[in-house]
């Protein structure tokens, strides 16, 4: 038995997806190689474009690469079928959606007993493990609420919930945070940062440094390949956030490389911003 | 493969979908609420009618037999003519002589005359001409005064029977017997007062004026090809089949019918109506269930429409349960489930529909359906109809939700 911390979770390697729209074709992923261990949290980077979303897809067995492999937790997950795909992510993938995916009829303990729904098995004491999964994300005052009559952030906190509850090899977060004001957005975070220091492997999707510099590693993606995988600490474009600049610290990178990431940083920003409206 | 839990949510989310959708549910279940209903009602009517006329058949006596003139079927009109095929008095009076399981038989024909008593004369009354045995094949006895007996016909006596609604009419003492009226000019002697209690027949009402004078007599006053039929009995219920042989037998020997010659009249035991009776009834059955088919169909296709409905309003729920794990089956069953609890739910409204309708069938006066009934093989029908039509018209829509790509269903707006 590998050291649980150490042990890759997530191995792909030469992950390739290409799409056909029409007579074009659309090389999303070009050979992508990854490997996420145990108990990481990590930050999945990238402007539109970059195959950000496809990898996700494909980390969450949402899909299917074209060509290459994907292990997830052991088992080579890329040439499932539709019903073995489901299972996998019935037992080894929480998701967390931006707009929440809550079912608007049903309350935040029916919502978060869903799972349990499609679980081959093991649903008995299905309201105990609920209930355990909404007190992890500090909700257990709101269970009998309908997601109207949550907040935003109290909506994210019962999908998340919901997510947790097979203990999942990973949870996967997209955009997680894109619909909730700064303050909301701290919190969930900080509610990520927490399953992480309780072993929840995490993968955050994003586009916004503020969120990947709560991350202890970063992968950025461009044209359907990593441009670069680096810790926090040494991943340049986040430097010049309050946030890096305390992960920094703790890590003892030079002040003046901190100030020259920042530049670079700025130049960085802006170039994927013009990106991400179109 | 699929635990309880499915089920139970499955089935609860079935019903709050349909009732967070009432109107629009209702609407969608029109089609099989009306083709339910008016089918169950149709059924309703047709075992009322069912038991009412059979019982009026047993009333009549299981062991009874008629017996007419009938052309031969694609028979030549020349080669058959009328006069050629009716019964004969020398006929009936070979059955009675010489079918040995006939217990009675009397011929019947009927003439209408007029009749007068006092200052009262009425036109036309149907006058019948009978032999005493027609009380017994009849099983019409005598209120007051007597029954016919042989020696009435025998000798021809100017007597004759009489029945209620016959003395109102003719202005009658309340005990006629004794009285003389005229019949045909002729004058008669009321010997008796006939019962009315059996006179009702597939709803014919009987009661109307009846005389009846003896067949001898009846003969005298028709012209010289009368018609007249048989009435007979049995000596049990059991030999009814022997015993049309025998009828028929000395029928065809009487009319020097060949062997391969057609038979130019029918012996009909009761027990072939009810028979032809259960047949038609059948048949009307089956034109109800084909009727409730169509409506089916066409409340089926509605169902599909709606479905396919929510199936695209809830494209992104779908998404979201194939992301925490639904297989397609998974789906398919919960689309399919929801079509067939809303078919279901339309039977059963259908169902209590129809049988409100039978109730109200059973109130009309003189519609002989007093005895509408829903049985209990209509409903598991209807119920199994109403499924099967969810099942058939709900496939597409769930199969169609059920390959939804859980990424593009993530994504719809």
């Amino acid at each position: 038995m590998p050291d649980p911390g150490t042990t890759a979770i997530i191995e792909v390697r030469a992950l390739t997806k290409i799409y056909r729209v029409g007579v074009e074709t659309i090389h999303a992923l070009r050979g992508l190689d990854l490997s996420i261990a145990r108990n990481e949290m990590v930050a999945i980077m990238g402007s539109s474009g970059s195959g950000k979303s496809t990898l996700m897809n494909m980390l969450g067995c949402l899909d299917r690469p074209t060509s290459g492999a994907y292990h997830l937790n052991g088992r080579d997950v890329s040439r499932m079928n539709a019903r073995e795909l489901a299972n996998v992510r019935n037992e080894e993938i929480g998701f967390v959606f931006q707009s929440f995916e809550l079912l608007p009829r049903q309350t935040a303990l029916e919502n978060v007993e869903l799972p349990l729904v499609y679980a081959r098995g093991g649903w008995r004491g299905r309201r105990q493990r609920a209930l355990a999964a909404l007190d992890r994300v500090g909700l257990s005052k709101r269970v009998d609420h309908r997601p109207n009559q949550l907040s935003g952030g109290q909506r994210q906190r019962v999908a998340i919930a919901r997510a947790i509850l097979n203990n999942p090899s990973i949870l996967l977060a997209d955009e997680p945070t894109g619909n909730l004001d700064s303050q909301t957005t701290v919190e969930i975070l900080a509610l990520f940062r927490q399953l992480h220091a309780e072993g929840q492997t995490v993968v955050i999707v994003t586009h916004e440094d503020e969120v990947a510099a709560h991350c202890q590693r970063v992968v950025r993606l461009r044209d359907g390949r990593v441009l670069s995988d680096l810790p926090i600490a040494q991943d340049t474009a986040g430097r010049h956030l309050p946030a890096v600049r305390a992960a920094t610290a703790e890590v003892g990178v030079p002040a003046h490389a901190a100030a020259q990431a920042a530049a670079h940083t700025a130049a960085h920003a802006t170039e994927q911003g013009g990106g991400e409206t179109c | 493969m699929l635990n309880p839990l499915f089920w139970l949510q499955a089935i609860s989310l079935a019903f709050s979908q349909i009732w967070a959708n009432k109107s629009r549910a209702f609407l969608t279940a029109l089609g099989i609420i009306v083709g339910v209903a008016s089918t169950t009602a149709v059924i309703a009517a047709l075992t009322g009618l069912k038991s009412k006329v059979l019982a009026e058949f047993e009333s009549v006596g299981a062991s009874k037999f008629f017996v007419f003139p009938d052309r031969p079927d694609n028979a030549p009109r020349n080669m058959y003519p009328w006069e050629k095929i009716l019964l004969k008095p020398a006929e009936v009076r070979a059955i009675r002589d010489e079918c040995t399981l006939v217990k009675a038989v009397t011929p019947i024909t009927e003439v209408g005359l007029d009749v007068e008593s006092g200052d009262k004369r009425i036109e036309g009354i149907t006058i019948a001409g009978i032999w005493p045995d027609w009380h017994m094949v009849q099983n019409r006895f005598v209120e007051e005064g007597r029954p016919f007996t042989s020696i009435d016909v025998d000798s021809e006596r100017q007597v004759c029977l009489i029945n209620g609604d016959a003395i109102k009419e003719l202005d009658l003492p309340a005990n006629p017997v004794g009285e003389a009226i005229l019949i045909g000019g002729r004058r008669f002697l009321v010997v008796g007062i006939v019962e009315t209690t059996q006179a009702r027949f597939f709803g014919m009402n009987t009661s109307s004026a009846e005389i009846f004078i003896p067949f001898s007599v009846a003969e005298k006053m028709q012209d010289r090809n009368f018609f007249m039929r048989i009435e007979g009995m049995f000596t049990s219920p059991d030999v009814a089949e022997q015993g049309e042989d025998e009828v028929r037998f000395v029928l065809r020997r009487m009319r020097g019918l060949a062997p391969s010659d057609p038979q130019t009249f029918q012996v009909a035991a009761i027990d072939k109506f009810i028979e032809q009776f259960k047949a038609l009834a059948t048949g009307i059955t089956a034109i109800a269930g084909g009727i409730v088919g169509i409506s089916l169909l066409v409340g089926g296709i509605g169902i599909m429409n709606i479905m396919l409905v929510s199936v695209s309003e809830r494209t992104r729920e779908i998404g979201l349960r194939k992301a925490v794990g639904a297989t397609p089956m998974a789906i398919l069953l919960q689309f399919l489930l929801e079509a067939v609890t809303l078919c279901l739910v339309g039977g059963f409204i259908g169902i209590a529909i129809g049988r409100l309708a039978a109730f109200g069938l059973t109130q009309i006066p003189g519609a002989q359906l007093e005895q509408a009934d829903v049985p209990f093989w209509a409903v598991v029908l209807s119920f199994a109809f109403s499924a099967v039509t969810g099942i058939v018209f709900g496939m597409f829509p769930a199969i169609k939700a059920a390959r939804l790509d859980p990424i593009e269903a993530l994504r719809h707006e």
